[in-house]
């Protein structure tokens, strides 16, 4: 089914197939959306409200990632009200965790720090909220921080839907939400981890890390990140 | 014993063997000299009505006739608040306040001698019950729930058998449309254009569910109903399965409500047995089950795409909507996701037909709503009345207005993803456009009525309090959005915050109603926005005054500064303030 719908995002007119998202028909003209839980070559969650933008006649802000495009449609990425959220979002995620880039595996190398960046996000007006979770080094070669986990499931995703041993998993709920590997067990204890480290190469921030790293590893992340992106493309395995 | 069942539900019932039943129902229930009709629901069991049953037993046992009453548990009576309530038949009476020990003399002096036993008695024309007009509640506290004889001799299944006997699908989703019944759980998204919907889904396996995940505070209408007329639940179902083309139902309830949860499952092997539900239901082509599922009380499990995900067996997580259940639900199958409540209100429609059910209610909200009336009123309970019913009527007609003769603060109708009226929209009528317009929602009809002892910043902190912990984490606003709501209006609780706090309160409020992926997250600062609307005074009291009006808060390091310090021009000082100095 190859239909073309034409549609505008901010105020360009574009055409775009019927089945791609407005994130994809935006990102192919080079309009760029915000995003952090949406990884390309990984099925899409809507979690992270990031890619949130709106639809001439919708109430409702819609995220980009998951709202396939339609004929007529007149979306906006970029409005004041828009940019104050998408700050906003990232405030929240600043103040729920512990993200202190200074001393951070990931700095310079994070996406919610460049995303920190771009939103001009110089301070945060909200508390600080100080996770009380644990530190779980007893992996052989990896560490799971979770006080710098943001909660985006891209870890539990592609564990599931590429290395397909779905270790991660969420626990919790609300502000107690947690990664859980296997039946809440020390990551080390879980059998079905198969330490292949793509939770490592899929994390936005420095939640996952290899030990004996002081700083990530920039060019390994992009190859493989390159490398689902383009796998899923060619549908080499099952989206979801 | 187990081939017998089997043989029994391969034959299909017919409609002559259902007025059968009930007609043999009757005539045994006539026998009787009189009926003792003790409410079994939740309100009335905790205040003791179980032991009621063993005294009005022991008591007729005593006067010797035993044989001829016909004692029964029964649903709600409504006036959950004067429990345990007893109806005794013939010349209906209503007993409040019952006791064990007044057992015996009830039935002494209402059977026996055939006099009212005054001291207990209720009024008939109590303003509790004059201006309701019951349907769904029809058959509340009038029939045993355990019984499906009971309820087909009140004509229950044969809306049922007449729908799949003699009407197209097609027809019934029809009439459901011309009534204009929309969605009870709160979004009232209107019924029959759902089921046409997932009627034109071209898949063969469908499935209904009935969304009896109720968790809002203080709110008791789809627990009763579960407890007090299960059948109608079922038969409502059956009817929708029939309409839509669904073969399998799923009833969601939470394990809070054990007895709910034991009463549906016998009323589901009941009408196995007979069988109203399974194969060939009445002689048709149309079969359909009905299974359980029982949440573990996660809030957001009520949301009706976390809902599916749990009884799939996932994690109870909402996802984006579209697509919507009805195109993809459970397993990807077009589902109808239907209240409670919406269910019960089927059978009577298909029975009386959709105008007599259009000619309830306004313009856009036909028919009639449940609604647990709760808080300091003088009668609490479980009501139904008609769409467009004032507050004012509610409040001060039905609920007999505020207890003690205290003034009248708010109203927080929709729970916590609604809002808190005040005294100047008491004439606002409720129905879903109405409530809205005054900022709050009509939800799934609980009602909380407060009076001037409640802290409006305090009730704006309980229910941030329960949003922040029943959101399931999935997204960033709703996650931590209202952890930090609930932090500053604790702040403002505990006399530490600043008019900048409330700057930040209210922008984060509608960031996080703008932002969240679904209605808990979206709705969740709508107590806090209506407060905020309607009694910013409050707030700022707290705030620059350091004191609490209604005396609730107790500010932090009190003795030094708040006591004494003057109140800011422009609020008025109150007395009840230093009531926790």
């Amino acid at each position: 089914m190859n239909e073309i719908r034409t549609l505008t995002i901010d105020g360009q007119l574009i055409s775009a197939d019927a089945s791609v998202t407005i994130l994809e028909a935006a990102k192919e003209h080079n309009i760029h959306i915000p995003t952090l839980c949406h990884l390309e070559g990984l099925s899409d969650v809507g979690a992270c409200r990031l890619c949130l933008v709106e639809i001439e006649g919708h109430n409702r802000l819609q995220p980009a990632c998951v709202t396939r495009v339609e004929e007529g449609m007149v979306v906006r990425t970029t409005s004041s009200r828009l940019q104050k959220y998408r700050r906003m979002v990232l405030e929240l995620l600043f103040s729920e965790g512990d993200h202190i880039c200074s001393v951070c595996v990931a700095n310079n190398a994070c996406e919610l720090q460049d995303l920190a960046y771009a939103a001009g996000m110089d301070h945060v007006r909200f508390d600080y909220l100080h996770s009380t979770h644990a530190l779980d080094a007893s992996h052989d070669r990896f560490v799971v921080d979770h006080h710098r986990c943001i909660l985006c499931a891209r870890c539990v995703r592609v564990c599931a839907d590429v290395e397909g041993a779905h270790t991660w998993d969420i626990a919790g709920r609300g502000h107690t939400a947690h990664l859980v590997s296997d039946l809440a067990q020390d990551w080390g204890e879980a059998r079905s981890c198969t330490s292949c480290g793509k939770c490592l190469l899929v994390c936005p921030t420095g939640a996952l890390f290899a030990k004996g790293f002081v700083v990530s590893d920039p060019q390994n992340k992009q190859d493989f990140l390159r490398y689902i992106a383009n796998t899923k493309s060619r549908k080499a395995w099952k989206d979801e | 014993m187990r081939e017998i069942t089997i043989q029994q539900r391969a034959r299909p019932m017919t409609l002559e063997e259902l007025y059968q039943i009930g007609r043999a129902h009757r005539e045994r229930v006539a026998t009787f000299r009189a009926e003792i009709h003790v409410c079994g629901s939740g309100g009335c069991r905790s205040a003791g009505s179980e032991k009621l049953l063993d005294a009005f037993r022991a008591a007729c046992e005593k006067k010797k006739i035993a044989s001829d009453v016909r004692i029964i548990t029964t649903g709600c009576m409504g006036l959950c608040g004067q429990g345990p309530l007893v109806r005794i038949l013939p010349r209906e009476t209503l007993y409040a306040g019952v006791t064990p020990e007044k057992a015996e003399r009830i039935v002494s002096s209402h059977i026996i001698r055939e006099k009212p036993f005054r001291s207990l008695l209720l009024d008939a024309d109590h303003p509790f019950y004059a201006s309701q007009t019951p349907i769904v509640l029809r058959h509340m506290g009038r029939l045993d729930p355990e019984s499906i004889e009971d309820y087909i001799a009140h004509g229950g299944y044969e809306a049922l058998a007449k729908a799949v006997t003699y009407s197209a699908p097609e027809h019934v989703i029809l009439e459901i449309r011309n009534s204009g019944l929309r969605g009870r759980g709160g979004g009232g998204y209107p019924t029959g254009l759902k089921w046409d919907i997932v009627r034109r889904g071209t898949s063969k396996s469908k499935y209904v569910v009935c969304n009896a995940d109720e968790g809002d505070p203080g709110a008791f209408m789809d627990r009763a109903l579960l407890e007090g007329n299960p059948h109608a639940i079922l038969e409502g179902m059956a009817i929708a399965g029939y309409a839509v083309g669904a073969q399998q139902g799923y009833i969601y309830t939470r394990g809070e409500y054990p007895l709910a949860v034991e009463r549906m499952r016998h009323a589901i092997r009941e009408a196995e047995r007979l069988p109203v539900i399974g194969n060939r239901i009445f002689e048709s082509g149309f079969s359909f089950q009905v299974d359980l599922r029982i949440g573990a009380g996660a809030f957001v499990s009520g949301e009706e795409t976390a809902l599916l995900r749990s009884i799939e067996g996932k994690r109870g997580q909402p996802q984006p909507r579209p697509p919507y259940p009805s195109a993809s639900g459970l397993w990807g199958e077009p589902t109808l996701v239907n209240n409670t409540e919406t269910l019960a209100n089927v059978p009577p429609i298909v029975l009386n037909g959709a105008r007599w059910f259009s000619g309830m209610g306004t313009e856009r909200s036909r028919g009639t709503k449940v609604i647990s009336l709760a808080g300091n009123l003088r009668n609490t309970g479980l009501i139904e009345v008609p769409m467009g019913t004032s507050l004012r009527s509610i409040i001060f007609d039905i609920g007999g207005g505020v207890r003690e003769n205290r003034a009248f603060k708010a109203v927080q109708t929709g729970g916590p993803s609604g809002g808190c009226i005040p005294s100047q929209h008491l004439d606002a009528a409720v129905d879903f456009e109405s409530l809205a317009q005054v900022g709050s929602m009509m939800g799934s009809g609980g009602m909380i009525v407060m009076d001037d002892t409640a802290c409006m910043v305090d009730v704006a902190a309980y229910f941030m309090a329960f949003c922040r912990d029943e959101s399931c984490g999935k997204c960033i606003p709703c996650r931590v959005g209202t952890v930090q709501l609930y932090r500053i209006l604790d702040r403002i609780r505990r006399g530490g915050a600043t008019l900048q706090d409330l700057d930040i309160l209210e922008e984060l409020a509608v960031m996080v109603k703008d932002t969240s992926l679904c209605g808990l997250g979206r709705s969740a600062p709508n107590p806090v926005i209506s407060i905020l609307h309607y009694f910013r005074r409050e707030f700022e009291d707290h705030i620059t005054g350091r004191r609490c009006p209604a005396g609730v808060c107790l500010m932090d390091n009190e003795s030094e500064t708040a006591a004494t310090a003057p109140l800011p021009a422009g609020t008025s000082p109150q007395t009840e303030g230093s009531v926790h100095e």
